[in-house]
């Protein structure tokens, strides 16, 4: 058991299926009077205060460092340094797979990109350790930083992108294609590395009992997580336990255990007391993860009634110097528009920052960007409506695979946002509507989508004597709502209301609920609840029918039903009986059942399987100034099941503002000679601000999916992205005539003749 | 260089003993004074998950320092709840679904409150949205963060309406 | 954060005697020496902690109309004084346009005069930045510098300083009231601030342990208000420094024609820079687009770009155009939901009519 108090719904529930109920957050009450305990509130007894020192060069050695001076600032303990670094029972090197990321916990000397952990201070104050790090005022022997994409001399073909995806994929013949067309487009577009900046840093509280290590830590993959600290630590898994309650977000840089949080417990080993290690903002621009940036080029072929003949993209990405992370920017163009002739392809550079990782939307967001501002230039070349010209590229079946699709209403959600957005009085022509202040007004279209993507879990479901019940699951709350959303699950699973079931998840000593990532968590922990849940059920019938006493006694199993706590043959409500009475008839506390999720991989060979939507937007530019205003975002998704559509909305209304931030916002600006992130911050680092969102609404469009999974969920948190950052810059250029290909749009884009290509 | 200041924080006087001139108000609360509800996002007043009202007023606790409290009144996201009654707009962050991952919330809680005490609104959800501006929301619950502003104005107004009646 | 004395003088004299010592640095609101202290960009040996002098702390008012307002005054408490906003509307319009209400509310008068410019190689320790560390150079100058300044830079430093109050300020003829160790004086808001020369570190005219107890408005900034306006571009919608901004101000007469005119411009130079040239150009005239035009290409004459930031020039000429078309219209009666913003709607009851 995990030790914080369990969650529970703080009023009575009708009695009715809690899926599909937009009910509130359970953990609300928590979050809103700052009891919810996140992992730099815990403050263990003699706890002491970590700051990490970090390199300002992007490539070199550090070739001193005054630990003389930084012990002796008082209040300093101990100073953490490649001499005095305890030892590893793993290379930090080494990685096993795919969702294993090489770390940087003082191993050596060597400095591969800036802000690289190059030494911990550990203090009883943070105002000491702080400083201490301050006062190691590091040297360097400094090498030239490898800082640019561009460099096509360095570029190779990496073995694969994302998770081990292949690097190129093709159907028909697109030269073919593109020879054949009676219009062609070939256009690139740039993307800029982002970082994930949650609002809540990797905090870890690292305390050590001899060889056994408990962590609070935030994680969305705390079993992942466990294991590589067990063999980083040389020490079982079990011999580690990770708090993980709630997630100030996570958006993927918290699924693998990262450089700092390894330095958290390594500090701790070193000065034998529980350490707490919180990098700051800047600290979070380099060993935590980022979006790579991309270069995507787009070669579309036209016919005269505006199909595509053609389609290829091609992405050029980057990663670090020493792991293997690259963007699978072109792989969205798999599924999305229908051509006869496909092919993608990714190549790469290597440069000087910190390794890539996956971020919300792990390249169909780069990805889906570039295709949508692609296919809206083509229907601009067409004359051609842009949701129109979709439609005439509308894909019945997978492009690339030729698979059926699982499902697909992706025409609806057009139809459904378009009407809701008003498209029909679009002006087609650029640069001519305007607001009644003389703004210039633009609307533009992306369509969303993303594939329907499920990891390992596994669930218990208990029903207890009392006729209540216990799930329990590791699942990882990180604001997409698994604290509601999964208990809603568990109490539909064992057919009780949501106010007689406990659920418990957050901590690694639950079964293991695998990745809180990849848009799957809900459908992969929810489909493991949900087959837990039903054995539980299957072993009390069992009881039941067993039971001469019972008045279900020789009902066939398959005949009784389980009810809101009771267990009922069929539809004779005369003959059923509540939980309680089945158990303690049998003498027994409880009933414990077990479940799994998982992907079907016979249903993935069969059918293609994603969620889609559409987003529509509306900006405002000043035609003088060039200020950019997104007053009107309008999403239509079908994904699916909806667990809970309150915390669905929020999901896709997050993600439609990163897609807002993706096109006018967000940047890292390395210095092109230091390799340093010059805005590593939240002021010049700029993530949207509640003035920016002006306007937003996003539709559930109801998808009912017989193959993807047990429960029919395909997943939401990432797929608003995608989409809505190609709907504003396709907006911009309908409000102003000017196709901006490098992201974020800003001002001196609107403002620089040469970008005026309309 | 060891001192102590007089503070009233979240309703009880209270004398406070610092080894250490360089600790802020967010510091404080956080590592010495137990009160963790207020967050640290950033620590450089660039995202609002800090803010805590001193005397009345919204600010950013990381960029107060603790030393210069002498006789400040100090509340707290820990200090708004009557006992198990929440406060309106704490309990509109939920009605609204104000948030997901919680971490901005303590920060946006004080500043709405904040807000709706300089009576600038006038339940113009522009001008809400300008003026929780300084709370940054990585999730992105904004729309809700409005609505939940909006109706807790309208929710206080009545209270006060109820009040004088 | 290097450790530092603190002090708490109880009078100007004490502050300022203690903050003689090398070193010393004023505490007001602290909301950039504090962020400039985490960054360890400024790392002082004393504190002198003046948030508790009540005489730092008023507005007052001249019987002739001109306003006085201590160096402690909040930036929101200025902006919101019903009275004050006002008389100079375009000061309460820069100011809520500037960093965010948490911000407005801690931050000072005073402080924000002695705010540090936000080009990120000064912000950056590694860097070789001038004004930061005399002598060490400018890697502004062949690195990031979009943001940069278009007029009265060297090549010793091209940062901009990045107040919105004080463009305002210095659009209004404002004085800053200085305490030092030899009395009182008082030095023009537009002299306040140096620009870059051979010593970009010689950020502002005062001297060691010299303190800035208020700044004077004076009574003709108050006839003014009748088409005062400030505007200012950014790439966020709200909480976000100035690419460019203008503060204006108009006297029309009667007949329509403009009797006084004041353009100052934000985010272009090392200082608040007043447009005097500008200004001249349009007295006498009767205003309209061309004029309003003409006096943003005459604003921006001596401008040249300073790096990658050649489209300011053209955004600041078409800034002063608009504030001035905005000020010419006349001022609001409230403040827009936006302020500052390009998206302030324009609708609502004009004030001052």
């Amino acid at each position: 058991m995990s030790d914080f108090a369990p969650i529970v719904a703080p009023a009575r529930q009708p009695q009715r299926a809690s899926i599909g109920q937009p009910l509130k957050r359970r953990e609300g009450v928590a979050k809103v009077t700052g009891s919810a305990v996140y992992a730099a509130d815990n403050h263990p007894a003699g706890m002491l205060y970590a700051v990490m020192a970090v390199s300002t060069i992007a490539n070199g050695r550090v070739s001193g460092l005054d630990v003389a001076a930084a012990k002796a600032h008082p209040g300093v303990v101990e100073v953490m340094t490649p001499a005095n670094r305890p030892p590893l029972a793993k290379n930090p090197d080494d990685r096993d797979n795919p969702f294993m990321f090489r770390l940087d916990v003082l191993q050596n000397d060597r400095v591969r990109y800036a802000n690289q952990p190059i030494a911990v201070v550990v203090a009883e104050t943070f105002e000491a350790a702080t400083e201490g790090a301050a006062l190691l005022a590091p040297t360097y022997d400094a090498e030239p930083p490898q800082l640019h994409m561009n460099a096509d001399e360095a570029a190779f073909v990496p073995e694969s992108v994302g998770p081990g995806a292949p690097t190129q994929a093709a159907v028909g013949d697109v030269e073919a294609g593109l020879a054949s067309a009676s219009q062609r487009l070939d256009a690139t577009y740039e993307t800029p590395d982002q970082y994930h900046n949650p609002m809540e840093p990797h905090a870890i509280v690292a305390a050590w009992d001899g060889d056994r290590l408990v962590i609070d830590s935030p994680s969305q993959a705390m079993t992942i997580a466990r294991g590589r600290l067990a063999g980083l630590f040389g020490i079982a898994a079990d011999d580690i336990f990770i708090r993980s309650p709630f997630l100030g977000g996570g958006f993927g840089c918290k699924g693998a255990m990262m450089s700092p949080q390894v330095l958290g417990a390594l500090a701790a080993r070193l000065v034998n007391r529980p350490v707490k290690l919180v990098p700051t903002r800047a600290q979070m621009y380099g060993p935590l993860g980022h979006r790579g940036a991309t270069r995507q080029t787009l070669r579309l072929g036209l016919d005269d009634t505006g199909r595509l003949t053609a389609l290829s993209h091609h992405a050029r990405t980057t990663s670090s110097v020493f792991d293997e992370f690259f963007e699978p920017a072109a792989n969205i163009s798999h599924t999305l528009y229908a051509s006869p002739a496909i092919s993608t392809s990714h190549d790469a550079v290597r440069v000087h920052t910190g390794t890539p990782m996956f971020m919300r939307g792990p390249g169909e967001a780069s990805g889906s960007v570039a295709l949508e501002s692609a296919i809206d230039e083509a229907a601009h070349a067409c004359g051609m409506d842009p949701l129109a010209f979709r439609l005439a590229n509308y894909a019945e079946q997978e492009p690339i695979s030729g698979k059926p699709f699982s499902s697909k209403r992706l025409y609806d959600c057009y139809a459904q946002a378009a009407e809701r957005f008003g498209w029909a009085k679009r002006v087609l022509a650029p640069r001519s509507m305007r607001d009644e202040n003389g703004l210039c007004v633009g609307w533009g279209l992306g369509t969303a989508t993303f594939p329907v993507v499920m990891f390992e879990a596994e669930a218990r479901a208990i029903i207890r004597a009392d006729g209540t019940g216990v799930v329990e699951t590791g699942a990882q709350d990180m604001g997409q709502g698994a604290w509601t959303a999964l208990a809603q699950i568990a109490a539909d699973s064992l057919a009780l209301e949501l106010d007689r079931t406990v659920f418990n998840a957050g901590a690694s000593d639950l079964p293991d609920a695998g990745v809180a990532g990849g848009s799957g968590h809900t459908a992969t922990v929810g489909n493991a609840i949900d087959a837990a849940g039903r054995d539980a059920i299957a072993r009390l019938i069992d009881m039941a029918v067993d039971d001469a006493d019972s008045p279900l006694h020789g009902v066939p199993a398959e005949q009784v039903v389980a009810r809101w706590g009771r267990l009922q043959a069929g539809d004779d409500a005369a003959r059923s009986e509540s939980y309680a009475d089945v158990l303690r008839r049998a003498g027994m506390a409880e009933v414990e059942g077990h479940g799994r999720g998982r992907a079907d991989a016979d249903v993935a060979e069969r059918y293609a399987m994603h969620a889609h939507g559409a987003v529509f937007a509306e900006v405002k530019v000043d035609p003088d100034l060039g200020q950019i205003r997104v007053t009107r975002l309008v999403g239509a998704f079908a994904a699916g099941r909806v667990i809970n559509p309150r915390m669905v909305e929020s999901q896709f209304f997050g993600a439609m503002i990163w897609g807002l931030g993706f096109a006018l916002h967000e940047k890292a600006e390395t210095d092109p000679r230091s390799g340093r992130i010059m805005n590593a911050d939240l002021a010049e680092y700029r993530v949207p601000v509640n003035a920016d969102v002006a306007g937003i609404e996003a539709l559930v469009i109801e998808e009912h999916d017989p193959h993807v999974n047990v429960l029919g969920i395909k997943g939401v948190g990432e797929i608003g992205v995608t989409g809505t950052a190609g709907a504003i810059a396709n907006a911009v250029w309908h409000a102003t005539g000017r196709r901006v290909r490098r992201f974020p749009i800003g001002v001196a884009d609107m403002l620089d003749d040469d970008a005026a290509t309309g | 260089m060891a001192f102590s200041i007089q503070m009233t924080l979240n309703g009880d006087k209270r004398r406070v003993d610092l080894d250490d001139p360089r600790v802020t108000l967010l510091d404080l609360l956080r590592e010495r004074l137990d009160l963790t509800g207020t967050k640290k996002g950033c620590d450089r007043g660039q995202c609002g998950a800090c803010t805590v009202l001193v005397d009345g007023r919204r600010i950013n606790a990381c960029l107060t320092l603790a030393a210069s409290l002498e006789g400040a009144t100090v509340e707290t996201i820990e200090g708004v709840a009557d006992g198990t009654e929440l406060h309106p707009v704490q309990q509109a962050f939920i009605d609204h679904d104000g948030f997901q991952c919680g971490y901005c919330t303590p920060g946006q809680i004080m500043s709405a409150i904040g807000l709706l005490r300089e009576a600038r609104v006038h339940g113009d959800p522009e001008r809400v949205r300008e003026q929780m501006s300084g709370n940054l929301c990585r999730c992105g619950a904004y729309a809700g963060i409005v609505e939940a502003v909006l109706d807790a104005e309208r929710q206080l107004a009545g209270n006060t309406e109820r009040g004088a009646a | 954060m290097k450790p530092f004395d603190y002090l708490r003088p109880d009078s100007i004299d004490a502050a300022v005697a203690a903050a003689q010592a090398p070193d010393a640095v004023f505490l007001a609101g602290g909301t950039n020496l504090l962020d400039l202290m985490k960054g360890d960009v400024m790392r002082p040996a004393r504190i002198v902690d003046i948030t508790h002098l009540p005489a730092l702390n008023g507005i007052e008012r001249d019987a002739d109309g001109g306003a006085w307002i201590g160096a402690l005054v909040r930036n929101a408490d200025l902006a919101f004084d019903d009275t004050f906003a006002h008389d100079f509307p375009a000061v309460a319009e820069a100011l809520l346009s500037g960093a965010s209400p948490q911000l407005r509310n801690a931050a000072t008068v005073g402080g924000n005069l002695m705010q540090r410019t936000r080009c990120a190689y000064f912000q950056n320790t590694a860097s070789a930045c001038n004004r930061r560390a005399p002598g060490s150079g400018c890697d502004a100058l062949d690195g990031l510098n979009a943001n940069h300044a278009v007029l009265g830079w060297n090549s010793a430093c091209i940062a901009t300083h990045p107040s919105d109050f004080c463009v305002a300020l210095a659009a209004l003829d404002a004085t800053v009231e200085i305490a030092g160790p030899e009395g009182r004086r008082s030095v023009a808001l537009t002299d306040f601030h140096r620009l870059p020369g051979d010593d970009p570190a010689d950020e502002t005219v005062l001297a060691r342990g010299e303190l800035i107890v208020g700044v004077r408005l004076p009574a003709e900034a108050a006839a003014l208000a009748w088409h005062s306006r400030y505007l200012k571009v950014r790439e966020r919608t709200s909480y976000a420094f100035a690419l460019v901004s203008a503060a204006v101000g108009l006297a029309i007469d009667s007949q329509g024609t403009i009797t006084d005119a004041r353009i100052a411009l934000g985010g272009v130079a090392a200082k608040p820079w007043r447009a005097r040239a500008a200004e001249a150009g349009l007295i006498g005239t009767r205003g309209g687009v061309e004029a309003y035009a003409a006096a943003g290409r005459a604003a921006f004459a001596e401008a040249r770009p300073s790096g990658d930031n050649a489209y300011k020039i053209r955004l600041g000429q078409n800034i002063v155009a608009r504030a001035l078309a905005r000020a010419a219209a006349g001022t609001p009666r409230e403040l827009p939901a936006l302020p500052g913003s390009p998206f302030a709607t324009e609708a609502g009851e004009l004030a001052h009519v």
